[in-house]
């Protein structure tokens, strides 16, 4: 079986800046993937090379087995694109817009498959409405129906939840899952990580246009994040080794200790009670994304 | 080709959605001409023998309407959707830039003619027009339409701001247009301004378009039909080089 997307040894430079350098991955069907990395990584260019608006300067890339380049007709076919602007024609209603869509993908007659997405994103009310009418949220959604008139079978999403509030982010989410669990393969950008961490299965990390760690989230998470120990002391304290290795930060009388076991905690807090710190807050975190982000940024 | 339909039935829609901007303003806008010019110059000038000069100023007033409607319709529609950035809306697709090229080129065709009937409909009134030879109407229109068509796509692709494109529009096509023959015969013209008048494609349109209604014109429609037609292809070859490239559409 063909992989959904198959990137291999991608470069694009935009004059002096080199976007992509040399920027290999591969996400099978049917997976949930993250594409992480700061502003200016690369991974708006890898989508758009992916979706033909960019062209790279070497390297192939695939969706679901047809080159973007050669055979542009079914990989654009396979693939809908929700872009990162908020954009739209200030021309049309919002069916007239899918419709549309609709015809540029090649189908015809497609009401009843646009009345479904218009109802499972919650805009059939504003079907009639012209796309200038809409909030920005719902005009995020209507972005994200026009990436699916055509049914790709491989969704890419990129920052969908940029400005969305907390309600329609969770509404998204919920179908995006849907979508997942009928088969599509979701590839997503986002700045915020822990929505990476709790929808996809394995996340890709580009810095300056290279995939710096591309694993499943569970063994980023084990690999690169430890679970944490947040205090506030009376007064700040020196801990003495092996304890001062578990420091992950100090600022004054803040202290933030990392540990693998809550077995270590009683001698963490034994540790510092025998250096004379007197604890007046304490708070526990688990392993999450964004350590594991900022960690691997920095070691690379 | 579905998608080409489609590209073609959007283009269309939008401009018809916006009528009184992109049919019925620039109708107005040429019936003035012929109201004013008419008024002023009719009894005064007869470039035509047996022609008054409202009658010989209605075909130049249609195809001036025909071919800046045509360059306007690509060249605002490209250039609205790059700014507003929904362009990628027809770049994601699996539309071909050839298919691309067309929708946009016959979209603008179809809004010249729409532009053109409409100032002849209501020229009709105020001049006695024959139509001696039809298929020559037909032909200016459409090769002019296409013509113009092709330069609004170039325009629109090249323009990053509107203010770019209003240049485009004032400085290359509104003069090409004006001193083309609209509202005079070039014969009336110094022998040196003559020359010049046939370096301008727009006087052979405009004249080729004439004879279609009159019989007569100032150099031969055959003439007039070859510049007209090797100047659209140069121009449709060109325009294509840059879709296939992605020029400013595809980084």
């Amino acid at each position: 079986m063909n992989p959904a997307i198959r990137v291999a040894g991608v470069t694009k430079r935009f004059r002096s800046l080199q976007a992509l350098a040399g920027v290999d991955l591969e996400v099978a069907q049917g997976e949930f993937f993250g594409l992480l990395g700061p502003n200016g990584a690369g991974k708006t260019t890898l989508i758009s090379c992916l979706a033909g608006l960019a062209r790279p300067d070497s390297g192939t890339l695939e969706v679901m087995g047809r080159d973007v380049v050669r055979d542009y007709r079914a990989a654009r076919m396979a693939l809908g694109v929700v872009p990162q602007e908020l954009v739209f024609d200030p021309f049309f209603s919002v069916r007239e817009m899918l419709r549309i869509q609709s015809g540029y993908f090649g189908i015809r007659n497609n009401d009843d498959w646009i009345d479904e997405i218009l109802h499972n994103l919650d805009l059939t009310g504003k079907a009639g409405a012209n796309m200038r009418m809409l909030s920005g949220g719902m005009k995020r959604r209507a972005l994200v129906a026009q990436a699916l008139v055509h049914r790709p079978p491989v969704i890419v999403l990129d920052e969908p939840t940029a400005g969305v509030d907390v309600e329609l982010r969770h509404g998204l989410w919920q179908f995006i899952r849907k979508l997942n669990q009928d088969g599509h393969t979701i590839v997503l950008t986002t700045h915020y990580l822990e929505e990476a961490e709790s929808l996809c299965g394995r996340i890709a990390m580009l810095k300056a246009g290279r995939v710096v760690a591309l694993d499943t989230t569970a063994n980023l998470l084990q690999r690169f994040a430890t679970h944490t120990l947040k205090l506030r002391l009376a007064a700040p304290v020196s801990l003495p080794p092996p304890f001062s290795a578990r420091i992950l930060s100090q600022e004054g009388a803040e202290l933030l200790l990392g540990f693998d076991h809550y077995d270590d905690v009683g001698h963490l807090l034994a540790g510092l009670r025998a250096a004379g710190g007197e604890i007046t807050d304490m708070a526990l975190g688990k392993p999450d994304m964004e350590q594991v982000f900022v960690g691997i940024m920095n070691q690379n | 080709m579905e998608g080409f339909k489609t590209l073609l039935y959007k283009e269309c829609l939008r401009f018809w959605k916006v009528g009184f901007q992109t049919v019925l303003s620039p109708v107005l806008t040429a019936v003035l001409y012929l109201l004013i010019f008419g008024h002023v110059l009719e009894g005064h000038v007869q470039p035509y023998p047996g022609v008054s000069y409202t009658a010989f100023l209605v075909p130049g007033l249609v195809m001036m309407t025909v071919l800046q409607n045509a360059f306007a319709n690509s060249s605002s529609s490209l250039i609205q959707s790059k700014i507003t950035g929904n362009i990628v809306f027809v770049l994601l697709p699996p539309i071909s830039y050839r298919e691309f090229y067309a929708a946009y080129v016959i979209a603008s065709v179809l809004r010249g003619v729409a532009c053109g009937v409409g100032v002849l409909l209501v020229s009709l009134p105020f001049a006695a027009l024959s139509l001696a030879e039809p298929g020559w109407v037909m032909a200016f229109t459409l090769i002019g339409g296409a013509f113009l068509g092709s330069l609004g796509v170039i325009a629109g692709i090249w323009a990053d701001k509107f203010d770019q494109l209003a240049a485009f529009q004032n400085f290359l096509i509104m003069p090409l247009t004006m001193l083309s023959g609209v509202f005079y015969s070039i014969h009336s013209l110094p022998a040196f301004w003559q020359g010049v008048s046939h370096f301008n494609p727009f006087f052979f349109m405009i004249d080729g378009f004439r004879y279609g209604f009159f019989g007569v014109s100032d150099v031969s429609p055959w003439v007039s039909i070859g510049v007209v037609s090797v100047c659209f292809v140069v121009l449709a070859v060109i325009t294509l080089q840059m879709l296939a490239r992605g020029y400013k559409l595809r980084a």
